[in-house]
């Protein structure tokens, strides 16, 4: 409806100057289009940004961007080993998100996985160095815990979300705070030191081993499965087709008889199962210690993966290379020009902006009217009211 | 007359797009003191027109005179402005809030909040027209009959002189009710203008002093209650009779394929939905289903589905393989296609239940079949074949296989559901609503559809709200009136007339039509509207 307001005064429904309509579907060519500029554009923001606040050749810190993430063999390892890192806890949350469960407690999932490997890790140092236990049957102890963790993590909020309608963004969200707690006092038994860490000098035991170059290559291999495992599992089988639907649409799903209890609980185990996966990839493979800020809010972060890649496994590999990258460089161009953390976050924050902002000319059109627009300037009226895309 | 007019509408027109005529060149009037009804179908623009006078929408055209003087009704608070109070059909209250709290909601008349002041006013209120209500009670603990209570006190405290009222009975149990029409008396006594719609004749007859009847938008006569009969105002609600030419043939080989019993259907708040239904539909013959919307239809067949629990009565299908019978109470969908019942069902909502919207018409095709086979993975290539044989026989008109439904028009989105359901080689058919919103075109092929189901042996269960339709295309009608069978009668015998007023018809012991409690009241609010919408766009195709 138009808006019927000061309606006595003239008869003529006033036009507003700017109508915004959705968009049906972008075409490939126009999202590639929309995206370029929206990097170029964030570019050279960030570039007026770094030369006004630092006085520094913004050609320069952009080099210092990439030699933040490919400088040397180091960097390059620990991009691959965050991006796996991050692109694994975005699978894991996939599969719960494309069913339209908002699951926020992706943090406290991972944590939990960690929990368990380092609580096997710290309960069977003794039988190891006893050899009264193989290192194999540890490793697969501490696996199986924790993925075992994991799913109950995920499978409570999904249960009370199934049987009486909770909300899962809350729930999930709290259970952030006993995964973390639990981990406090596991420092407290662990450690009657007090220290904020348990680090390799009691979790001796239970390390995967190193595969050839370096010791995160276990993991990148596995994320790099799983990426393939679940972009065939959402577009191929059976029970992706069945999350879809229930995402969807539940009345659908209630129609042809898809029991929606049963594919909320078994997604969310399927996804509780993964970020357990993760904390024991951490764990067991990268950090050999735990703290309570082992996941470092990519959990969180994750999110942010998964939806700009529109939940498709593929381009979330691009979409957590991104934000990889970003934090990366950033880093390094704090530690390179003497600068601090703020302004690697403003340089974050001015690419994401635009990154998520250029969405919106993906999915809306904007029309502006030309003869209001005219008016308002006080020249004549142009031609018919003309459709202006901005950007 | 020379006393002025509470209200009066002059020619009022309101489209919905550009084809949906929603009221066309509307005149009414409403005197001092007196309970108007409204009367007239489903999609006759009752709602619509009465949200105009409450400033939810606004007129294309035409003028609305309050008390003689021309007025711009732009929002609910210019109507308040001008006295003018409705109560809709859907609560709009917060639940976690106090009646008062409710009712003092949104006013804005520069005084200090006082809830006790509010609270005393309000019973003040009640007690001068009889109302019951609690200041202090949550919305959450009331029943829905003190819910509407606090409706109505809310646009009196806001010193309303006319109210409109949207259903009101429809709700309500007959004491319920009965204690309703007696706080209507009493207002109309104090001077007040009442607006009431109702579907229910007998409730039009006795509170109403004069009645509006819209049909197909348009006002097709205000008579004076008292010298009007039940006949009169049925014949003006269902319009003339419109030929269709629809092809009927006589039903051959008729045996009852679907049985029901003594159904009975209770819904959480305890409102019974159905009331002991029982009837049979026959193979090879289209049995149709009338009734004013909301009277137990989508129950019905929901039920029969699998998809509403219901306390009491039984469901039996006679297999035409065996000739066995197979009680389908109390199954799953899942377990009643394992039983071998095959059984097809279009409903009403297409695209928020038969399809997803979201999805592309491969997707869509399997959605019944997708689970078949052992394999962990779904075949898309029999959907795709599918889809392709529906799209060339129903001349579907689609980009491709692989456009999401949402993007296609009504017609063709009907098409491929009907196409999908027939697919399955159903014994029983059902079908809620199917050519609503449809262009005359795709109606027919979908009516074309249904016979050719019909020849071949199949069971067909037609609800409809078209009357003409239902007449020309069933070959006998089943009339549910507040979850009750009125009556069954031969298609080819009965007039619209006859149905009407089975529909219409008192049937006190039947308390209440459903609520759709589940709905947010938005939701709600934008459902009523495009069901009143999208059944005018039937209709103006005709």
């Amino acid at each position: 409806m138009k808006n019927p307001k000061n309606k006595e005064q003239n008869a003529e429904v006033r036009e507003p100057l700017i109508h915004i309509t959705k968009r049906d579907m972008s075409t490939v060519k126009r999202s590639i289009t929309v995206r370029a500029i929206a990097i170029l554009a964030a570019l050279v923001l960030a570039g007026i940004a770094t030369m006004l606040l630092t006085k520094n050749n913004p050609i320069k810190v952009y080099a210092s961007f990439f030699e933040g993430a490919f400088g040397s063999s180091t960097q390059v390892w620990s991009t691959m080993k965050n991006l796996a890192l991050l692109l694994g806890i975005s699978l894991a949350i996939t599969p719960a998100y494309r069913m339209r469960f908002w699951n926020t407690g992706a943090e406290g999932q991972v944590l939990i996985g960690c929990l368990a490997t380092a609580f096997m890790m710290w309960k069977f140092n003794t039988s190891i160095e006893s050899g009264s236990m193989p290192e194999w049957l540890l490793i697969l102890l501490m696996l199986v815990v924790a993925v075992v963790s994991g799913i109950i993590w995920g499978v409570i909020p999904a249960i009370f979300k199934a049987q009486w309608g909770t909300n899962e963004t809350l729930f999930t969200l709290m259970m952030n705070y006993v995964a973390i707690q639990l981990i406090e006092y596991f420092l407290k038994v662990a450690d009657r030191s007090g220290s904020n860490t348990v680090g390799p000098t009691i979790l001796r035991h239970g390390w995967l081993p190193e595969f050839g170059i370096s010791r995160y290559l276990i993991g990148i291999i596995v994320v790099a499965l799983l990426t393939v495992f679940m972009y065939i599992y959402l577009r191929y089988s059976k029970h992706g087709y069945e999350i879809a639907v229930v995402g969807e649409s539940e009345n659908t799903a209630r129609y042809i008889g898809i029991s929606v209890k049963k594919v909320i609980i078994r997604t969310m185990a399927l996804s509780g199962a993964l970020c357990g996966l993760m904390g024991f990839l951490i764990v067991a493979g990268n950090t050999h210690s735990i703290d309570p800020d082992l996941v470092a809010g990519r959990g969180f972060t994750a999110i942010m993966v998964s939806w700009l890649a529109k939940f498709n496994p593929l381009y979330m590999l691009l979409t957590s290379f991104l934000l990889v990258f970003l934090s990366q460089g950033a880093t390094e161009v704090s530690t390179s020009f003497g600068l601090n953390d703020d302004y690697s976050e403003i340089v974050t924050g001015i690419i994401l902006f635009f990154i998520i902002g250029c969405e919106f000319f993906l999915n809306y059109e904007v029309h502006i009217n030309r003869s209001r627009l005219a008016a308002i300037f006080g020249r004549k009226p142009a031609a018919d009211e003309a459709e202006k895309e901005a950007e | 007359m020379n006393e002025t007019l509470a209200l009066e509408l002059k020619h009022i027109t309101k489209r919905f797009g550009t084809k949906v005529v929603a009221n066309k060149d509307v005149n009414l009037d409403v005197r001092h003191g007196e309970i108007l009804a409204i009367l007239g179908e489903n999609g006759s623009g009752k709602t619509t027109l009465m949200n105009m006078i409450a400033g939810i929408y606004f007129p294309d055209e035409g003028e609305i005179l309050v008390e003689g003087e021309k007025v711009s009704i732009a929002s609910p608070k210019d109507a308040f402005k001008y006295r003018i109070g409705m109560i809709h059909q859907h609560f709009k209250l917060v639940d976690v809030f106090t009646s008062t709290e409710n009712i003092v909601l949104g006013i804005e008349d520069g005084n200090k909040y006082d809830l006790k002041a509010a609270a005393a006013r309000v019973s003040e209120i009640s007690s001068k027209y009889g109302f019951e209500i609690d200041p202090e009670k949550k919305i959450y603990e009331m029943s829905v009959s003190e819910k509407q209570t606090v409706e109505i006190v809310k646009v009196l405290y806001r010193g309303a002189d006319i109210l409109i009222l949207d259903e009101p009975t429809a709700v309500l149990t007959p004491q319920e009710t009965a204690k309703l029409f007696a706080v209507l008396r009493r207002m109309k006594e104090d001077g007040k203008s009442i607006i009431i719609i109702t579907h229910k004749m007998h409730e039009v007859l006795s509170i109403s002093d004069r009645v509006t009847i819209l049909h197909k938008g348009a006002n097709v006569g205000t008579v004076e209650t008292k010298n009007t009969t039940e006949a009169e105002l049925t014949e003006l609600m269902v319009g003339k009779k419109i030929a269709l030419n629809i092809e009927r043939s006589e039903p051959l080989n008729i045996c009852d394929r679907l049985t029901v019993k003594d159904l009975s259907l209770v819904n959480k708040e305890g409102i019974t939905l159905l009331d002991n239904i029982s009837f049979a539909v026959k193979a090879g013959e289209i049995l149709g289903v009338a009734g004013i919307a909301g009277s137990g239809q989508r129950e019905l067949l929901e039920a029969i589905a699998g998809l509403q629990h219901f306390q009491n009565g039984e469901i039996i299908y006679k297999n035409p393989k065996n000739d066995k019978d197979v009680n389908l109470r109390d199954k799953s969908p899942i377990q009643i296609r394992d039983l071998g019942v095959r059984l097809s069902f279009v409903p009403e909502d297409r695209l928020g239940m038969g399809l997803v919207a979201n999805m592309d018409i491969v997707d869509n095709m399997m959605l019944r079949s997708y689970r078949k086979g052992k394999s962990v993975f779904v075949d898309r290539l029999p959907p795709k074949e599918l889809a392709e044989r529906i799209i060339a026989s129903l001349e579907v008109v689609t980009p491709g296989t692989s456009t999401p439904v949402r993007r296609l028009s009504g017609g063709n989105v009907q098409k491929l559901l009907v196409g999908r359901e027939l697919s399955a080689g159903p014994a029983v058919l059902m079908a809620a609503y199917p050519v609503r919103g449809l262009d005359i075109n795709s109606s027919y092929t979908i009516y074309n559809l249904l016979n050719e189901q019909k020849r071949s042996g199949v069971a067909v269960i037609f609800v409809g709200e078209d009357l003409d339709v239902l007449l020309e295309l069933s070959d006998r009608i089943m009339v549910i009136n507040g979850g009750k069978i009125t009556g069954v009668v031969d298609a080819r015998k009965v007039t619209k007339e006859e149905v009407g007023k089975l529909m219409t018809a008192d049937v006190t012991a039947a308390p209440a039509e459903p609520v759709e409690t589940t709905e947010t009241t938005e939701n709600a609010e934008t459902a009523e509207i495009a069901r009143e919408g999208g059944s005018n766009d039937e209709k103006s195709e005709e």
